[in-house]
């Protein structure tokens, strides 16, 4: 257990516990309020990775998470603004990301289409939609409140950094350790990967991999419109065009750095999350004066670092991106 | 009382291929029945019927008496129907326990219980007498195990019928025989057996009827007490065939290949072939004889310069090859018939034409300078597959599109047809 939790990086851990109580002994502060920013930053990356990892590990590359984040967010937004109901909102954007799911699914299991340019076509479609359908001036009246979880929020440092924050944060940490304990410990998780890495066995052994494979691109995307709706309705509180801004595409390569497996694209989440943080941290205070631009590349600059660092090292479902044919098996 | 199973007029057409016609066939209570056929007569295509995983044309299939819907994986296994397939259906990054529960897996509450998992295979292996380590991830294992794996995975229902489909084709000898003494034993204790297979010993040894196929359509049945090996071959191609090769004494000429203290290793990094020493004199054939997995095709592999020789050398005619070049290796004039023809043998999606052409296409007569030459690759298609035998719709098609042993002569077609000193054959026989 404690294996699989670390992951095969411990010494990335120790080291990275290390850093943090060298800073929290000098400012404890700003060490707190810089990490708890970056759960912030991190958790709507690996929440969008879980998407990816869903999806992937039966089979299915998605490459559409971006257009899920962005259509989905859209589509809370302005449900929310319209009806002046967060809640509405937030089962708007998870019924939006399910249909953009279902919608992957229709093209490339059903249809078999390249399952590359289905996700190119999600993306497109929720670039012109959500642009198309845009109006300025729209708000809503608040966003979902920060709470502290009673207890165990008074923990000094973990505290503050794990259990203030809003109700959607929590739900999708919980959501990634499910996913993550659905994944290895149930027969859905078993089914899942053996569709995803030898469909024939599945579906000799009367596993219908059609059923899975639908099952869990949609399940993603509701996951992926779980994200839009985080992101606009507690995190930003706005929406502009544009407003997923590489997220989805960072959450593939979180879920690459992670192995496919939901808590080690935690650990890269929370890793990213800190990166940009503490460069937040580091021009908010004139410690270093750079360029907007340059810090807004940060999470780009980091995913092709880290994507050039794991190739070669990780090993992807082994049926990812083919359609299955029953026949020919 | 109805027969355990009992297809009736099962007909499946592929565009341009008949794989079944009109085929009828019932298997009892307690009896082996052997489906006998050539590569490509249609005997994977009609199981596979059985267990939900070919959609027949028209026809119908009853187990005990009840009719199954076509195409119904889940319905075939409910109704007590196991199969062994040719091609392994384990998830090779999965340990044997998960394998062998997929699809009905052990539960506390909505869990997976592994323990009770774990408990039921080694309560499985003991039952059948076939060893394995439950906890052994499925890739590292020589495919004799992987074989039994997928025996006890069909096993695990209780099955009525079960059927294998060429299961041993990848067994050595030694493995095949327990295999045989499983199957006796499986129908003694009331399962109905139906077993694919090519190899007339086998049916010999091991059935109570034997059903033959030609073309897609039943060219006889009989029994092993009424017929011999000579009059199986004779049903199954329609003709006389040899059994026996006849061939004189072998006219050893100068040595052609040298091999001189090869050591290589396999992929796990260990030491697969250590000190290995070998002459090969042309007009000669020579076996090299072993159990699967100890350096065979590490052997060959370094032969033909796939795969890195730590120490050693290997000489054709007397020159040095160089290691890690396999085209320079094959124009030294070894070729190379590879145990996976999948993989190192053919490109499945281009055709047959290209194929025949994989390791001369940019030589005269198949190209002039930088511009390939259609009509010489073309006449030598047609030319090898007139006389190879290679069963195709046409040249032009997919070498993927091939049945096994049509995959098989295109290789042994390309490699045959050219100037060759040395020739490397990795298991050339095995059914794939």
């Amino acid at each position: 257990m404690a294996k699989k939790l670390l992951g095969r990086r411990p010494l990335l851990f120790i080291l990275t516990a290390l850093v943090l109580l060298f800073f929290y002994l000098r400012d404890s502060l700003v060490t707190t309020s810089v990490m708890s920013t970056s759960v912030t930053f991190g958790l709507p990356l690996a929440m969008a990775a879980m998407v990816g990892i869903m999806c992937e590990r039966t089979g299915i590359v998605n490459i559409g998470i971006e257009g899920t984040l962005l259509v989905s967010s859209f589509v809370g937004f302005f449900t929310a603004s319209l009806t002046g109901n967060l809640l509405l909102g937030l089962f708007a954007a998870v019924a939006m990301g399910a249909v953009a799911g279902l919608l992957l699914a229709l093209l490339s299991i059903t249809w078999k289409m390249d399952q590359i340019i289905a996700g190119t076509i999600i993306n497109i479609l929720a670039t012109g939609l959500t642009s198309f359908f845009y109006k300025q001036g729209h708000t809503i009246p608040t966003t979902f409140p920060e709470f502290s979880l009673p207890g165990l929020s008074s923990i000094p440092f973990f505290g503050p950094v794990l259990f203030v924050h809003g109700p959607l944060t929590f739900f999708g940490i919980f959501v990634i350790i499910a996913l993550w304990y659905a994944l290895y410990f149930t027969p859905w998780g078993l089914r899942s990967r053996s569709v995803g890495e030898h469909p024939s066995s599945a579906d000799t052994a009367g596993v219908s991999v059609l059923k899975m494979r639908y099952l869990n691109v949609t399940i993603a995307g509701a996951i992926g419109g779980l994200t839009g709706a985080y992101l606009t309705l507690e995190l930003v509180g706005s929406w502009d065009r544009g407003f997923s801004a590489g997220k989805g595409f960072t959450a593939l390569a979180l879920m690459i750095f992670g192995r496919w497996n939901p808590l080690g694209a935690l650990g890269a989440g929370i890793f990213f999350g800190v990166a940009q943080a503490i460069t937040n941290q580091l021009m908010f205070s004139q410690v270093i004066t750079i360029p907007q631009q340059l810090t807004n590349m940060l999470p780009y600059v980091l995913t092709i670092l880290i994507l050039a660092i794991s190739a070669g090292k990780v090993r992807a479902p082994a049926a990812e991106g083919q359609p299955y044919e029953k026949e020919s098996a | 009382m109805s027969s355990l199973l009992e297809m009736e007029n099962i007909t499946k057409t592929y565009p341009g291929v008949v794989a079944n016609e009109n085929i009828s066939l019932t298997v009892e209570k307690g009896e082996v029945v052997a489906l006998l056929g050539e590569n490509g007569a249609g005997k994977s295509t009609l199981v596979k019927a059985v267990f939900g995983l070919v959609h027949p044309d028209t026809g119908s299939i009853r187990i005990k008496g009840t009719e199954i819907s076509f195409g119904d994986t889940a319905g075939a296994i409910a109704q007590g129907v196991g199969m062994v397939h040719q091609h392994f259906q384990l998830v090779p990054i999965m340990s044997v326990t998960e394998n062998i529960i997929l699809g009905d897996e052990p539960r506390r509450g909505w869990r997976l219980d592994m323990k009770k998992a774990r408990e039921e295979v080694l309560a499985l292996s003991k039952k059948y007498g076939l060893v394995v380590d439950p906890d052994a991830i499925v890739e590292d294992l020589p495919v004799g195990t992987q074989q039994r794996i997928e025996i006890l995975k069909a096993l695990r229902k209780d099955v009525d019928l079960l059927i294998l489909d060429e299961p041993t084709a990848v067994l050595t000898p030694q493995e095949i025989d327990e295999l045989l003494t499983v199957i006796r034993n499986l129908a003694k204790s009331g399962v109905g057996i139906l077993f694919i297979t090519h190899k007339l010993r086998e049916v010999m040894a091991v059935a109570d009827r034997v059903v033959v196929l030609r073309d897609g359509k039943v060219a006889g049945a009989t029994t092993p007490r009424e017929t011999n090996e000579a009059g199986l071959a004779h049903l199954m191609v329609g003709r006389e065939v040899v059994l026996r090769v006849e061939k004189g004494e072998a006219q050893r000429q100068d040595v052609v290949l040298s091999i001189k203290n090869l050591h290589t290793l396999d992929d796990r990094k260990l030491t697969a072939v250590q000190g290995f020493n070998l002459d090969v004199h042309a007009g000669e054939i020579l076996g090299v004889a072993g159990v699967e997995g100890n350096g065979q095709r590490e052997l060959v592999e370094a032969i033909c310069g796939m795969r890195q020789r730590v120490t050693g050398e290997v000489l054709v005619s007397g020159i040095q090859t160089p290691d890690m070049q396999p085209r320079k290796v094959h124009l030294m004039g070894v070729s190379h018939i590879p145990e996976d023809r999948e993989k190192h043998g053919l490109v499945a999606s281009y055709s047959i034409e290209d194929n025949l052409v994989l390791n001369q296409f940019d030589q005269a007569p198949f190209a002039k300078g930088w511009i390939r030459n259609r009509s010489a690759l073309e006449s030598n298609a047609k030319t090898l597959v007139k006389e190879f035998d290679i069963r195709t719709p046409s040249i032009k098609t997919t070498a993927g599109a091939l049945s096994g042993g049509n995959k098989q002569k295109v290789v042994v077609a390309r490699e045959l047809s050219q100037d060759t000193k040395v020739v490397v054959a990795a298991q050339p026989t095995r059914g794939r």
